[in-house]
């Protein structure tokens, strides 16, 4: 009895809570705020992902909007082309298209991953960004995905719930990872692969498995993307969506779940914060403070806000000086 | 063989273009190891700088020689300017840190330099001003040289036998090559490397403003996000010659080049973008040093 507490009593309490907050939010706020929480959501689920690859394994990878729009476009298509293949539960199919798409992006994480961890570094991130763009344009020439002019009509089956469901099954599935003896070895290979490969972990394969992970979940944050906009269009996965993921688990700092989360908030709602300033000046500031405050930060805590710690422990620490003092 | 005879001569005009702007990411990362992502940004801004120039001298609309000349110039000075600053206020603080810390910042000042241009210049597509007027040289076999394209290639052919005077006989050049051999040892030797560094830099960049302007002369469409798809396309060339090795960014620009132009003409044109990366992963996984690069292995 215990240890299936243990073991099931989070994940259960979490899917009441979500289930009473979906019920409840749509009744206390705007539409504004609730698209604001989800696009937060979808970052949340992307940042701590890629996380895994670029924070705990310490491999760079570039790709994630490459994989994010495999996602999206698998299980978009299904819900288009195949409405209610898994019976009359609207649910049920969008939780299976989402899988499936996760799945696909899966398959797609391990087929560049295989190849390209022979390469280290600078040229490993020039090979997922490149794979990335690749697949942009592929879609860019599929006609059954609508090409250039996009893919209208997908049924807006995202809510509230199934965003922070999955939020919380990433968040969940990578920090107990982390604490495994999967986990150990994840880190092993960031601190020093020759080291690791020494003591016998397969360096190669550790380092597939982690983008296999990452894409499964970045296919899982585009499949609640493409429902929630109804609409896909090969320019929105760009490398510059690639490279605002890249920026939140820097900012958030690297091997910090929390720190990604904390950051994909952060940046997500920084440019609606600003807007205000925008409309003051008449002149589209935004970025152009997004951009500045990337370079300062690197130039000032080059670590991140919260560089490989958690939330849990900056509060314990806090604690502790506290109570010394 | 009329078509293919053109393919040929378009592709080298256009490898020729991505051979200069190649130049620059592989001297700054044979001494810096480090992705310059900013380097297709000061791409763009040479090429508003030879557009601003041009209002500004009046002379947009008198094509010949000397407003080429003055204009190929001025974006020189302007983009080693940039190149300049850059390194000296982005880079150089974070000469001791870890190289992804670097590489982040190449980023921020990549995105910093397209969003302030599409501020500062307007994010719709200005038209580069007509220094140079087109006409047919010579016929050859159907396929058509124009003087513009005889233009791009000696322009970029001189610049680069320039350079490479510069790196193989000159005092600096040997410095640059002694400090992107071993950084800490060419400093022992009393080379200057923050100063060598600059001059990477502000060589690259220059580089890379001649590039521009030799790309508005052949293709007049400018806007803020122009540097992001040829900065990308250049940085493979580089990687395919061998990065850091400076005659491999030559041929990688051409390879790259006259291949794009025959995808365009014998495929389809969509598929131009995609073709680089294609190029890019399979010589990774079968040449990871690059064509002209030397493979180094690791000793523990």
């Amino acid at each position: 009895m215990h240890t299936i507490r243990r073991t099931f009593g989070l994940p259960l309490l979490m899917l009441v809570v979500f289930g009473v907050l979906d019920w409840f939010f749509p009744k206390m706020f705007d539409l504004y705020i609730q698209t604001l929480i989800i696009y937060c959501g979808i970052n949340m689920i992307l940042a701590v992902s890629l996380n895994l690859v670029n924070g705990f394994t310490g491999q760079f990878s570039i790709g994630h909007a490459g994989f994010m729009a495999v996602g999206a476009y698998i299980s978009a298509f299904l819900s288009v082309s195949f409405p209610n293949w898994a019976g009359p539960f609207i649910n049920l199919n969008f939780f299976l298209n989402t899988v499936i798409g996760g799945l696909f992006a899966a398959v797609a994480g391990y087929c560049v991953g295989l190849p390209s961890l022979r390469l280290k570094g600078d040229y490993l991130a020039i090979v997922t960004l490149g794979f990335g763009e690749i697949i942009r344009v592929l879609l860019l020439n599929v006609d059954a995905v609508g090409g250039a002019r996009g893919l209208y009509g997908i049924p807006k089956y995202s809510t509230l719930f199934w965003t922070l469901t999955w939020v919380f099954i990433c968040c969940f599935t990578i920090v107990r990872l982390m604490r495994s003896t999967h986990g150990r070895a994840f880190l092993a290979v960031r601190e020093d692969e020759i080291a690791a490969e020494a003591v016998g972990i397969p360096t190669t394969r550790y380092k597939v498995i982690a983008f296999v992970i990452s894409a499964f979940f970045a296919g899982i944050a585009g499949s609640i993307f493409a429902h929630f906009l109804s609409y896909l269009n090969p320019s929105i996965f760009t490398f510059l969506k690639s490279f605002d993921v890249v920026v939140m688990v820097v900012l958030g700092g690297m091997g910090s779940i929390s720190g990604s989360c904390v950051a994909a908030i952060l940046i997500t709602l920084l440019p609606e914060a600003l807007r205000p300033l925008q409309e003051i000046t008449k002149i589209d500031f935004r970025m152009i403070l997004y951009s500045l405050t990337l370079i300062v930060l690197m130039l000032t805590k080059p670590q991140g806000l919260f560089g490989s710690l958690e939330i849990s422990d900056l509060w314990k620490k806090y604690v502790r000086r506290s109570a010394s003092n | 063989m009329e078509e293919f005879l053109q393919h040929v001569i378009n592709g080298v005009s256009l490898g020729s273009i991505y051979a200069l702007i190649a130049l620059g990411y592989t001297m700054v990362y044979g001494i810096l190891q480090l992705i310059n992502f900013a380097h297709s940004d000061v791409y763009m801004v040479g090429a508003f700088v030879g557009f601003y120039a041009a209002r500004f001298l009046n002379i947009a609309d008198s094509p010949s020689y000397t407003s080429f000349f003055t204009i190929l110039l001025i974006a020189m000075a302007g983009c080693a300017l940039l190149g300049f600053s850059i390194e000296r206020f982005a880079y150089r603080p974070l000469r001791n840190a870890p190289r992804l810390n670097v590489l982040i910042t190449a980023i921020g000042v990549s995105l910093f330099l397209e969003y302030t241009g599409q501020v500062v210049f307007g994010a719709t597509p200005q038209l580069f001003p007509n220094i140079l007027e087109d006409s047919i040289i010579f016929s050859f076999g159907g396929a058509r040289v124009t003087k513009m394209d005889a233009t791009i290639l000696v322009t970029a052919v001189g610049l680069m036998i320039v350079l490479r005077h510069i790196i193989q006989n000159t005092l600096l050049g040997k410095a640059m090559r002694a400090t992107s051999f071993n950084r800490h040892w060419a400093s022992l030797m009393g080379i200057s490397v923050d100063r060598i560094i600059s001059m990477t830099f502000i060589i690259g960049s220059a580089l890379a403003g001649a590039g521009a302007v030799l790309v508005g002369m052949k293709y007049p469409k400018i806007e803020p996000l122009m540097g992001v798809m040829i900065g990308l396309k250049a940085f493979v060339a580089a990687v395919l010659g061998g990065i850091g090795n400076i005659p491999g960014a030559v041929l990688g620009g051409l390879v790259i080049g006259i291949a794009e132009e025959f995808v365009v003409g014998y495929i389809s044109s969509t598929y131009r973008d995609a073709l680089a990366f294609s190029i890019l992963i399979v010589i990774l996984l079968f040449r990871p040093a690059g064509l002209l690069g030397r493979f180094s292995v690791e000793k523990v």
